[in-house]
């Protein structure tokens, strides 16, 4: 069942997201118009693309998507850990390494883009980058962001001086190496396509594997020690993960955007669900769609950065997410403070209507509907506009709670019966707080309207049950405070129990 | 200088240990950064008891209870559970953390929690079955919250929090209980649910070790108490131990030079 819910819940995200590739279409369509350099391309270029008849289009595509797969899982976990940065920092201080790699292999006659080679050299550069953190966060006073910082942009600064010193070589044709800072599918071989997707496949299954002792460590690292856990060791693997992740993904997504794929699938998984292998099976979706609308619009469009292309994907996700989820949703959480409104006032509306009849003393009950209650006194209770008043009385009607007679109203049976529901909770609470919580009489309304509303059944009956050890009324007992309501309180206070 | 219980092994009956006790602890020494918390600890558990420990705030009892199960280094000192260094003995000690320490927005509801108590048992890469979620359900019904399994951690209220985290502890059926604050922000018919659980291990014969703060119930709820300020102020039955004398000691009477040179080694920290 629960399992049920989350294939309905990737599938969904899945053709939530199948539009996006329209989307970077129209994008990279209006551009075209201004920038001659990137053409439309024809229907047969279309459909070479999107339906993978290209071998290698068919290969890259899905080397990506493993990776986005692969990033999504592992950005669950980090984020999780709370340390989703440390990815960013991490993949910034590839740079260096990877123009050094190309020196290197340059110099000794090798292929300078063969990708293990550029890829071992980011790695190296990532690692020392990674021990840098380490070393700043453990001086004093200074905290792990600001290691960051200092890692990130130094590392970055170094490999943007090192790509510098490449150009002015006269040796390497070093076109390309740029790919790596934004992304770019099209250089990519099957060979490489290969080798990333085989990557993230091996990180895909050593979450899978690990997946209960990682939550532990990601929920709570000192109860995960306490039973022995290398709570140590969980974290190397972890940021190992992160490591190989960002390491493969720098071709396709960028160094620069490479955290987008870590953070923004697992935030937006985030909003779906409150289970954490849901959530980890949502990212993963995310992260797969986000990689594979990128890498197929940047074979349809050569010009356009995957990296860019992938970012928009997920990012458009995590709009969609925020707005759609079920629970966190800004929808959701909208309609969820809608109804209450809606409710309160319903419920505010019916206990005036209860006390307009109980102060002017005619509750007496014939089982047809209330003597009509002047518009004019419901009016002066609740000082709500007319139309609001009548939008309310409407809802009432509906669920004929109520009868408007002319100026009147009329309370029908199924409304007086919820009223004195109503009115009997709020006073229970009223005479709870009073005597419990020692606030003053005349403050008391207000103070038992602001949670009565609220309030799940079960409380109220523990309410009842206190106020009852205490030898109080079942009935509805009289309210403690005079009411502002009806002629009859104009001169006095009601006191007709 | 650094005592890894290496030569634990063999010799110890000279400290008048005996294999029965739960938790015996030597010369226990804790500092943080160099600036000390727990200064010379000795302390000798005695079994199938409820144990209190009570201090001012700073008094170092959550690093105790974390020192006994290695998860803060220690300065020097030694550390017997069941007679044997805790690594030996890890399956037979429970542990419910402060409530502070817990992330209450992470994605587990309330059966995640207490299943993660058997994550141990479970063994490496291998799936939960169905076998430990019914076992994590018995432990929820025990704690009676059973009916509220599938909460998300941060909808349940601050004693039903505490329940499912004592419901974790007591889903690995241990010998030897850590309970850190168990009684924070609780409502009195959880404290009394607590208590009544607690007086239920007692009777199966289990040993339980819990940082209390509320110093006019320890004469009801426990059995034996440790006045604890840095150092051991006094260790033994509560009607013998819990005194006005020993509590001025605990609470009022600082040691002050003690204080003043934890202070000192404070600020030459923070000047290095």
């Amino acid at each position: 069942m629960t399992r049920l819910f989350g294939i309905l819940i990737l599938t969904l995200l899945v053709l939530a997201f199948a539009g996006a590739p329209a989307v970077a279409a129209v994008e990279a369509g209006s551009r075209s118009l201004t920038d001659r350099t990137l053409e439309l391309p024809s229907w047969a270029e279309w459909r070479r693309a999107l339906f993978l008849q290209d071998y290698n289009t068919r290969i890259v595509v899905l080397g990506t998507t493993m990776l986005g797969l692969a990033a999504g899982i592992v950005g669950s976990f980090t984020l999780l850990r709370k340390r989703a940065l440390m990815g960013d920092a991490l993949s910034h201080a590839t740079l260096p390494g990877i123009g050094l790699a190309f020196i290197a292999a340059t110099a000794l006659g090798a292929d300078g883009k063969s990708l293990p080679l550029l890829l071992l050299g980011a790695a190296a550069s990532g690692l020392l980058g990674m021990a840098g953190i380490l070393f700043i966060r453990s001086l004093p006073r200074l905290k792990e962001d600001t290691a960051l910082g200092i890692v990130l942009s130094v590392f970055f600064g170094a490999g943007i001086a090192v790509l510098g010193v490449i150009q002015q070589m006269s040796t390497g044709h070093a076109a390309g190496l740029e790919a790596f800072i934004y992304g770019k599918t099209a250089s990519m071989t099957a060979t490489d396509a290969w080798l990333i997707g085989g990557a993230g496949l091996f990180c895909t299954v050593v979450c899978g594997l690990l997946f209960k002792e990682l939550k532990l460590l990601c929920f709570d690292e000192a109860f995960a020690g306490s039973r022995g856990f290398p709570v140590l060791a969980m974290d190397f693997v972890l940021m190992f993960l992160v490591v190989v992740v960002t390491i493969i993904g720098l071709q396709a997504v960028g160094l620069v955007l490479m955290i987008a794929l870590l953070v923004i699938p697992a935030a937006a998984a985030r909003f779906w669900t409150e289970r954490m292998s849901r959530m980890t099976l949502v990212a993963a979706g995310g992260g797969a769609v986000s990689c594979m609308v990128g890498a197929m619009t940047s074979a349809i469009f050569p010009r356009l950065p995957s990296g860019a292309m992938i970012v928009l994907a997920s990012a458009t996700m995590f709009v969609l997410s925020m707005l759609a989820g079920p629970k966190r949703g800004v929808v959701a959480r909208f309609l969820r403070r809608w109804r209450l409104q809606r409710k309160i006032d319903r419920q505010h509306l019916l206990r005036s209507l209860y006390e307009a009849l109980e102060s002017s003393g005619e509750l007496a009950w014939d089982g047809q509907g209330s003597v009509p209650i002047p518009m004019s006194t419901l009016l002066d209770a609740r000082s709500w506009s007319p139309r609001r008043m009548k939008r309310q009385l409407r809802r009432l009607e509906a669920k004929e709670m109520c009868r408007t007679e002319g100026a009147g109203v009329r309370l029908l049976p199924a409304g007086r019966a919820e009223a004195a529901r109503l009115v009997r909770q709020h006073r229970l609470w009223e005479i709870f707080l009073i005597t419990h919580a020692d606030i003053a009489p005349g403050k008391v309304d207000r103070d038992a309207d602001a949670i009565e509303h609220v309030l799940d059944p079960e409380i109220v009956e523990k309410l009842e049950q206190t106020l009852a050890e205490e030898g109080r009324p079942a009935a509805i007992p009289s309210s403690p405070h005079p009411i502002d309501i009806g002629p009859a309180s104009r001169q006095e206070g009601p006191d007709n129990a | 200088m650094n005592s890894l219980p290496a030569a634990a092994g063999s010799s110890r009956p000279e400290d008048g240990e005996t294999a029965e006790s739960p938790l015996s602890i030597y010369d226990l020494t804790v500092a943080y950064n160099r600036r000390p918390v727990l200064w010379d600890v000795s302390v000798n558990l005695p079994a199938g008891r409820l144990v209190g420990i009570v201090g001012p705030n700073g008094a170092g009892k959550s690093t105790l209870i974390k020192a006994v199960m290695d998860l803060v280094p220690r300065a020097s000192g030694r550390i017997h559970v069941f007679g044997e260094p805790y690594r030996r003995q890890r399956g037979r000690v429970g542990y419910v953390p402060q409530r502070e320490s817990v992330d209450w927005d992470f994605p587990v509801d309330a059966l995640d929690v207490v299943t993660m108590g058997l994550y141990g048992q479970i063994g490496w890469c291998l799936p939960v079955r169905r076998k430990h979620r019914e076992m994590a359900r018995e432990a929820l019904e025990r704690v009676g919250v059973a009916d509220l399994a599938h909460r998300q951690i941060s909808e349940l209220s601050g004693g039903q929090q505490q329940r499912t985290f004592l419901a974790r502890a007591l889903v690995q059926d241990a010998d030897l209980y850590l309970m850190d604050e168990p009684f924070a922000a609780v409502d009195a018919a959880t404290e009394r649910a607590i208590v009544d659980i607690l007086q239920d291990m007692k009777a199966r014969g289990k040993t339980v070790l819990v940082v209390h703060h509320d110093l006019q119930t320890v004469p009801e709820y426990f059995d034996h108490v440790i006045l604890l300020n840095m150092r051991v102020v006094a260790d033994g039955p509560t009607a013998d131990v819990f005194t006005p004398e020993n509590l001025q000691r605990t609470y009022g009477g600082r040691l002050t030079l003690l204080d003043e040179a934890t202070e000192a080694m404070r600020r030459r920290e923070r000047s290095l």
